[in-house]
């Protein structure tokens, strides 16, 4: 039995969040891009002169750029359709309670609260179409200095600050959709850390598409300062539409002297998301810098989150894990560039590919002259649950220098007659046979989440393993 | 009170047909060893009744207590109350063995053993056969020795109390002390209950710690000898030959 067979079983049946609130912003939103309605953003944000001429000139590359003619199939995405800029609440909330009712209906359904009220999480950010809604930081942190909100607030707030480092790790022409980003951005979370202060739990974020055809462009820009360390962590997802979606993020994350960011995703978009996101760090002397990567919905996703290393020292890592069923495609992977002696980058991708669904690992190791005694470790796993599936692995080297090490290791497996029978002559049936060997799989990766996170990573193994036994 | 019957069994992989109408009954309380040379099809039986997919059963049932063990999916057939335990456990990355025993208990069972219950009767299992308790942290089978995996085996077989028990080359490969502990694993299990074993060996040397009842000869597909425990002294001392050469003419 092929699972094509069992259609009921399938794709978007499985997706948990599918659900969409009615709500009257989305639908009377305006359609398509213009100066217009760049203006008209920047504008009803009341922003200073500069961001407004930096989303003109965000637009005018956006315009200039061509889709790239790498990855993905992108030609699906029809850009006059989209709405750019959906507000669905005046003000922002301090309380759930605060929150109009359709919007604090969605957020208890995801878990925010509970996770909030069980203290898993020093701050929270609940980013509902084009802006937050919601926003908490734990007292204690704000008395140490962090500041931890919503990239609005943040220019209207921390202007000097913001404006030294916005648009500094990627520059405004870095791609298409960096260039988009620029132009529309909304939302997103700010946040800083002060020297010498360690944020011991996780920074949240919860990002919403509700409204069909909505493009999100959330934007967010982390500074940490020297010898002190942060973990954000957020998580995505939307409604169902017969009809696309955009998000296309843009991070930019800024980790000094002896600090260390860890920056954890696991986007479970629904499969009408096209997820195009530029992710990238600078890491300074002695820095650490780790992206733990998780796609797990979207239509396609592109995502090669980078570390720039900056100073001697300095740690790159990337963990990323990728699940692609029907009409998914996830072409994901790493970037690392060493620009000091010594630096030292780790990326290990684990990808599974089933009922069609295609996964690719897209990464790039760049070691620049004079970067001595640079180490780089590249492992790249893909399990394929059956035959109809894909993998692909793209690795890009670029060394301009003799004194480094280097490792690469790339395998493909596909799950095996024997493991399945000696998991099944145990008495588990088949989904669930594939469901442990495949939990099996991207254990590596699930370790290193939050609680609550690694338990939410292996329900939506569960359910993508529903029926997927050819 | 379990019967295991094999009536006329013919069993191929690919074209090629191993099994050539098997005749074989095992009840609670029994032991049977199957023995016999190299490529004579006593493994093609352990796996066709267990249902691995890369064995084709032509004709002939198997029935478990009167229920048509072919009929089965792999999974309901261990829920049934058959067991086999293999000469070769594949390896389960990133999957503990604690992990894996708990969901395989659970999935025989019926429903999830409390995890206070589960701890304590794991410890024990695994004290019985002299297995060191860092082991339940493990991958299933990963980087086991040899000898670690036919314990693991054992302890499985132990742990999930099947009606029977098809045990699969479980001596190969084991030192003397390693052999010591899993027989007596194994003569645990046939005191602790209702149980038939079904052990296929090529060896003599685990008879010495697993008295068998019965014992057939394997050779070409067929049984072509069964007897008591006397006859496993009798192919100690004279070898297969004289079956393989009536088999080859017959």
């Amino acid at each position: 039995m092929t699972v094509t067979d069992r259609p009921e079983l399938e794709g978007l049946g499985n997706y948990k969040f599918g659900w969409a609130d009615a709500d009257v912003a989305g639908a009377t939103a305006k359609r398509g891009l213009s100066e217009e309605v760049v203006r008209n953003i920047s504008a009803l944000k009341n922003e200073p002169e500069w961001m407004l001429d930096l989303r003109l000139k965000g637009l005018r590359l956006f315009h200039k750029k061509p889709l790239p003619t790498w990855g993905s199939d992108l030609t699906g995405i029809d850009f006059d359709n989209i709405k750019y800029f959906v507000r669905s609440t005046e003000k922002q909330a301090a309380s759930w309670d605060e929150l109009p009712p359709d919007i604090k209906n969605t957020y208890d359904k995801l878990g925010i609260p509970e996770a909030e009220k069980q203290r898993l999480i020093a701050g929270v950010a609940a980013q509902y179409e084009s802006e937050v809604v919601y926003h908490k930081i734990r007292e204690d942190l704000e008395e140490k200095g962090v500041i931890f909100v919503d990239t609005d607030t943040g220019l209207r707030e921390h202007e000097e600050l913001f404006k030294e480092y916005f648009g500094t790790v990627i520059p405004v022409g870095d791609n298409k959709f960096a260039a988009l980003n620029t132009s529309v951005w909304s939302g997103g979370s700010f946040i800083y850390v002060p020297p010498n202060v360690n944020v011991e739990i996780p920074l949240q974020a919860y990002f919403r598409i509700n409204t069909e055809n909505m493009g999100q462009f959330e934007r967010t820009l982390i500074v940490v300062d020297e010898n002190s360390y942060v973990h954000y962590v957020e998580g995505c997802t939307a409604p169902i539409y017969s009809s696309d979606s955009l998000h296309s993020a843009v991070v930019e994350i800024v980790v000094k002297k002896g600090a260390r960011c860890r920056y954890t995703t696991i986007q479970n978009w629904s499969n009408n998301v096209y997820n195009l996101v530029t992710k990238r760090a600078v890491a300074y002397e002695g820095a650490t810098m780790e992206w733990i990567d998780g796609n797990i919905g979207s239509k396609v996703t592109m995502k090669y989150p980078a570390v720039y290393l900056m100073g001697e020292h300095a740690k790159g890592e990337t963990l990323s894990v990728a699940f692609a069923g029907e009409g998914q495609h996830q072409d994901a992977g790493a970037k690392m560039v060493h620009l000091a002696p010594k630096t030292s980058s780790t990326i290990i991708s684990k990808s599974v590919a089933r009922g069609g669904g295609r996964t690719s690992y897209r990464g790039l190791v760049q070691i620049d002259e004079g970067a001595a005694g640079s180490a780089s470790t590249v492992k790249c796993d893909a399990l394929l649950v059956d035959q109809i599936s894909r993998s692909d692995t793209y690795p890009y080297v670029d060394v301009r220098e003799d004194d480094v090490s280097m490792g690469h290791e790339a395998t493909v497996s596909k799950v095996s007659e024997d493991q399945l029978f000696y998991l099944m002559s145990r008495g588990l049936g088949e989904d669930e046979a594939m469901a442990m060997i495949v939990r099996g799989f991207v254990e590596p990766i699930a370790r290193e989440l939050p609680m609550e996170y690694a338990l939410e990573l292996n329900r939506l193994i569960e359910l993508q393993m529903e029926g997927a036994v050819g | 009170m379990s019967t295991l019957e094999i009536r006329d069994l013919h069993v191929a992989v690919g074209d090629k047909e191993i099994l050539r109408g098997v005749d074989l009954t095992v009840r609670s309380g029994e032991t049977h060893a199957i023995m016999g040379p190299n490529g004579s099809g006593k493994s093609t039986l352990a796996y066709a009744i267990a249902g691995h997919p890369k064995y084709t059963v032509t004709s002939g049932s198997v029935l478990l207590d009167g229920e048509d063990l072919l009929d089965m999916a792999v999974d309901e057939r261990a829920r049934a109350g058959l067991f086999l335990a293999m000469q070769y456990p594949v390896e389960v990355p990133g999957v503990s063995v604690s992990n894996f025993l708990r969901s395989a208990i659970t999935a025989v069972r019926g429903e999830a053993p409390k995890l206070r219950e589960f701890a304590k009767e794991l410890k024990s299992g695994m004290d019985a056969l002299s297995i060191d308790p860092a082991f339940a942290q493990r991958n299933t089978n990963e980087g086991f020795s040899g000898g670690e995996k036919k314990r693991h085996e054992i302890l499985q077989l132990e742990l999930l109390k099947p009606k029977i028990a098809v045990l699969d080359e479980t001596d190969s490969g084991l030192d003397v002390d390693a052999l010591r502990v899993v027989s007596e694993g194994v003569n645990r299990f046939r005191a602790s209950g209702d149980t038939g074993v079904l052990l296929i060996t090529h060896y003599t040397r685990i008879l010495r710690y697993v008295k068998p009842d019965f014992v057939h000869v394997f050779a070409a597909g067929r049984v072509v000898e069964e007897g008591g425990p006397e006859l496993a002294d009798k192919l100690e001392a004279e070898g297969y030959e004289a079956y393989t050469s009536k088999a080859a003419s017959a």
